[in-house]
């Protein structure tokens, strides 16, 4: 059946936009989930929504498996092939169609990088607000399929609230529009296809919103010695009237692995820091700043460092961003977690966190967007030493009960994938996974879209996985990871 | 109560009987009739949580929005998506099902952008949760903000968790005496650059840009701007609540369209008088029923839709592209099997 599919497919495309040939196919055979790897059947590199809707009638005609695949960075393994399926590479289709300055949008192909969208838009004063760390190579495609956060959506919001309108194809080769507007005229499926993990239809174009750049952005660096302290300033800051641009939390560990890594002179002797930005006019910037510092005093921070120039603030963010990389100096391999709570529960789970290294023997750093209640927690272990990958596996299964016992989410940001299958089981029962499955079967009956990912059977759920970084050999390590 | 609900769900599904959910009632003479027996969620009331440090508030369906605007002034908040509350009596439930924003939409985002989880039970009355009370959240489909607008068709909202904002420290009003054309283009000027806005309507020659923020920002913005003060006293406030004139139902042969458009589509269908806000992106139209075809082909050629919001002769259903319908009625099923929530009178 396979040889009848690869046969059809030859005279679908043409060759250069074929992978065939074993060798060039290991280079799909993961995304940044990098324990899990298979080899596609075929990889299609569609050149057009044309070649996508071909591509996909001809897959579901032959019962073949299709998983989309955009830079391949996404760290849940939304783009791991499945054994056998046909895996659609979105790379060439990655031109930005039109940018509209006065009307602040931009029409773009999916293969387009994050961060070529900010810089198309730059000229006329305007940036595509959503940031996540790997923005130099992923794709608005695979950001749109995830959901993907970013350190300013504390402010600006996900994906999901910077998108205007879609383009995509389901399994069956049948092309949706949606949006266009700020209103939707039938069910909202632009939010139900964002952050669907390439489960329901390919996305073939993205209508993105452009927002003006603010005219200034200023940082502040704040230390504490105690973590709690440090907790209390991150609800009270959210609960202020102003709201942070970026609101970003290391603890002490994560700011003596950066400063051995980078020297970006940040204090040592903290036990956490805190990155509080503030972005607007020079009038609001001015009166955010004031006010924010009164908070992180009161809350007991020992020294406070607001950047006083675009150089200086750069400066100051440089070391969080180096926070992964320097963790990856600390021991042969680590686990990075991606639970969501809520941020008034930040010093209980980080504390519960603590309790739960000094139980499994193993150390755990904290570095995240604070301000979100997004926690990466860092698992550090050594898998060669025996016993410790099932330790460590166990003790992130107790990071993700404790953030959901807190009303929160075993996800924040970096989607579900095949990684968080059995987490899935914890934050969801019998009649909301079916009810998954029954949204799925609408778009995909024949259960042929990245198959296997998202939506956990429910014998799976006794395991759990995570993503496994060995002797800091990232995939991709030229990317920045916060 | 949530089991009296979740009863007589049941019982609808099995004996596949179609029910209508009334909360306060309070949009009757805004959408299109439904068959079937009422179900009843305006008692199903209550705030079940509120943490101001935290912005998130949660509450039952039945809710007054009143209610729950009220409690987050208190703390210096809002709901940002500043739904129409219609003379207090709308609940959240309503507003969630309808979705419909007020002028500060395309700066602070849509009713279903505040959504950050529901519990719902479904057409078979099944209790369900998507989402919860986080502001990051990507586990599973976005069954939550799917629910929003989608007038109660694919679930019974029974309480939701919504993401609040601080109520800016000023707001103040400027006005520019505008035809259209240049209303239009104005705004969206104003749009593209770093301005501390929070609304941008036009009426009668009138554009009103509304500026929120801290006092000082405000202050130099409305400098920087011109225009003249508002001697129309909470006028967006009267936007917002949907208690301007234009809103006034619309005589025999008459009715009120919603336009949804790009921002910077140009006037459209300028000879008859229409209310224009969020930059553009919504225009509210009087016209003649008469005038229907011909107002559905100029937004959608202008790469919108058009609703026939308000009008004694019902509520036709705008044409829409049939594969997505095919896939709506799927996604319908999928939740409501017997397609018993809220169908409309005749399907």
């Amino acid at each position: 059946m396979s040889e009848a599919f690869l046969s059809a497919l030859r005279h679908t495309l043409p060759a250069e936009a074929l992978v065939l040939d074993a060798e060039r196919l290991r280079a799909f055979e993961c995304d940044a989930l990098s324990a899990y790897r298979a080899l596609p059947l075929a990889v299609a590199l569609p050149g057009s929504e044309e070649d996508v809707i071909a591509v996909l009638q001809l897959a579901h005609a032959h019962r073949i498996p299709v998983v989309a695949r955009g830079a391949g960075t996404g760290l849940s393994g939304g783009a791991t092939p499945t054994a056998g399926c046909l895996l659609l590479g979105m790379s060439r289709m990655r031109r930005l169609l039109y940018l509209d300055p006065l009307a602040r949008y931009a029409l773009v192909q999916p293969g387009v990088r994050n961060q070529a969208i900010s810089e198309a838009a730059g000229p006329y004063g305007l940036y595509y607000a959503p940031d996540p760390s790997s923005q130099i190579a992923c794709t608005i495609g695979g950001n749109v399929a995830e959901n993907a956060g970013g350190i300013h959506c504390l402010k600006y919001g996900l994906t999901v609230h910077n998108l205007l309108g879609l383009r995509a194809v389901t399994m069956e080769g049948e092309l949706l529009e949606l949006g266009g507007t700020l209103d939707c005229n039938g069910y909202d499926l632009l939010a139900l296809l964002t952050g669907s993990e390439g489960l329901l239809a390919v996305v073939t174009e993205v209508t993105v919103r452009l927002l003006p750049r603010p005219q200034l952005a200023r940082v502040i660096l704040a230390s504490f010695a105690e973590v709690s302290h440090a907790a209390d300033a991150v609800a009270q800051l959210v609960g202020s009237g102003a709201t942070p641009a970026a609101l970003e939390m290391m603890d002490g560990a994560t700011v003596r692995a950066v400063e051995d890594f980078l020297h970006a002179g940040y204090p040592t002797d903290a036990a956490a820091l805190l990155l509080c930005e503030a972005d607007g006019t020079p009038e609001e910037v001015e009166a955010d700043i004031v006010q924010m510092s009164r908070v992180l005093r009161a809350a007991g921070a020992s020294e406070l460092r607001v950047s006083g120039s675009e150089a200086e603030r750069q400066q100051l963010w440089a070391g969080r961003k180096a926070a992964f990389p320097a963790a990856a100096k600390l021991a042969p391999d680590y686990y990075c977690m991606d639970g969501s709570i809520p941020r008034a529960a930040v010093g209980r789970v980080l504390a519960g966190i603590a309790s739960l290294s000094a139980q499994y023997g193993l150390a755990c750093i904290n570095v995240f967007h604070a301000g979100d209640g997004n926690l990466h927690p860092l698992i550090l272990f050594d898998a060669n030493q025996a016993g410790e990958l099932a330790r460590a596996e166990q003790f992130g299964t107790d990071i993700a009960a404790l953030c959901v016992s807190e009303g929160g989410a075993i996800t924040g940001e970096h989607g579900v994938g095949i990684e968080k299958l059995d987490g899935m089981c914890a934050q969801f029962n019998a009649a909301e996974l079916g009810q998954f499955g029954a949204i799925k079967a609408a778009f995909d009956p024949q259960g042929l879209l990245n198959p296997g990912k998202l939506i956990p059977t429910l014998h799976r759920c006794a395991e759990y996985g995570r993503m496994h970084v060995h002797r800091g050999q990232l995939p991709h390590p030229e990317l920045p990871r916060f | 109560m949530l089991t009296d609900l979740q009863a007589q769900l049941r019982q609808a599904h099995a004996m596949s009987m179609p029910v209508r959910i009334v909360g306060a009632g309070s949009k009757q003479g805004w959408h299109a009739p439904q068959q079937g027996e009422a179900l009843h969620v305006g008692s199903h009331a209550g705030i079940i949580d509120y943490a101001p440090a935290e912005r998130v508030i949660s509450a039952r369906a039945g809710t007054r929005l009143a209610e729950i605007q009220a409690v987050l002034a208190s703390q210096g908040q809002m709901l940002a998506a500043e739904p129409p509350d219609f003379g207090g009596h709308a609940t959240l439930g309503g507003a969630l099902a309808t979705g419909w924003s007020g002028p500060r939409r395309p700066w602070a985002g849509a009713m279903r952008d505040q959504l950050l989880g529901v519990e719902i039970l479904n057409g078979q009355g099944e209790l369900l949760r998507f989402g919860g009370r986080v502001m990051k959240n990507v586990a599973g489909f976005d069954l939550s903000r799917l629910m929003v607008g989608a007038n109660g068709t694919l679930g019974l909202i029974t309480e939701a968790h919504l993401k609040v904002l601080p109520l800016p420290e000023v707001e103040t009003v400027r006005v520019f005496e505008l035809p259209q054309t240049d209303a239009i283009a104005l705004a969206n000027r104003l749009c593209a650059a770093p301005w501390p806005l929070s609304g941008a309507a036009w009426q009668g020659g009138l554009l009103r840009i509304r500026l929120s923020g801290n006092a000082a920002a405000v202050a130099t913005a409305q400098q920087q701007l011109g225009g003249e003060p508002d001697v129309e006293r909470h006028w967006f406030t009267r936007l917002q609540a949907m208690q301007l004139d234009s809103f006034a139902p619309p005589g025999a042969e008459q009715g009120l369209w919603r336009l949804s458009l790009p921002q910077t589509c140009p006037p459209l269908l300028a000879d008859y008088p229409q209310l224009i806000d969020w930059a553009g992106g919504r225009r509210w139209l009087s016209a003649p029923l008469a005038a229907a075809q011909a107002i559905s082909t100029s937004a959608r050629s202008a790469g919108g839709h058009a609703l026939l919001q308000r009008s004694q002769a019902g509520w036709p259903a705008a044409p829409r592209n049939p594969t997505l319908l095919a896939l709506e009625a799927r996604i319908r099923r999928a939740l409501d099997p017997r397609q018993i929530l809220n169908r409309r009178q005749g399907d």
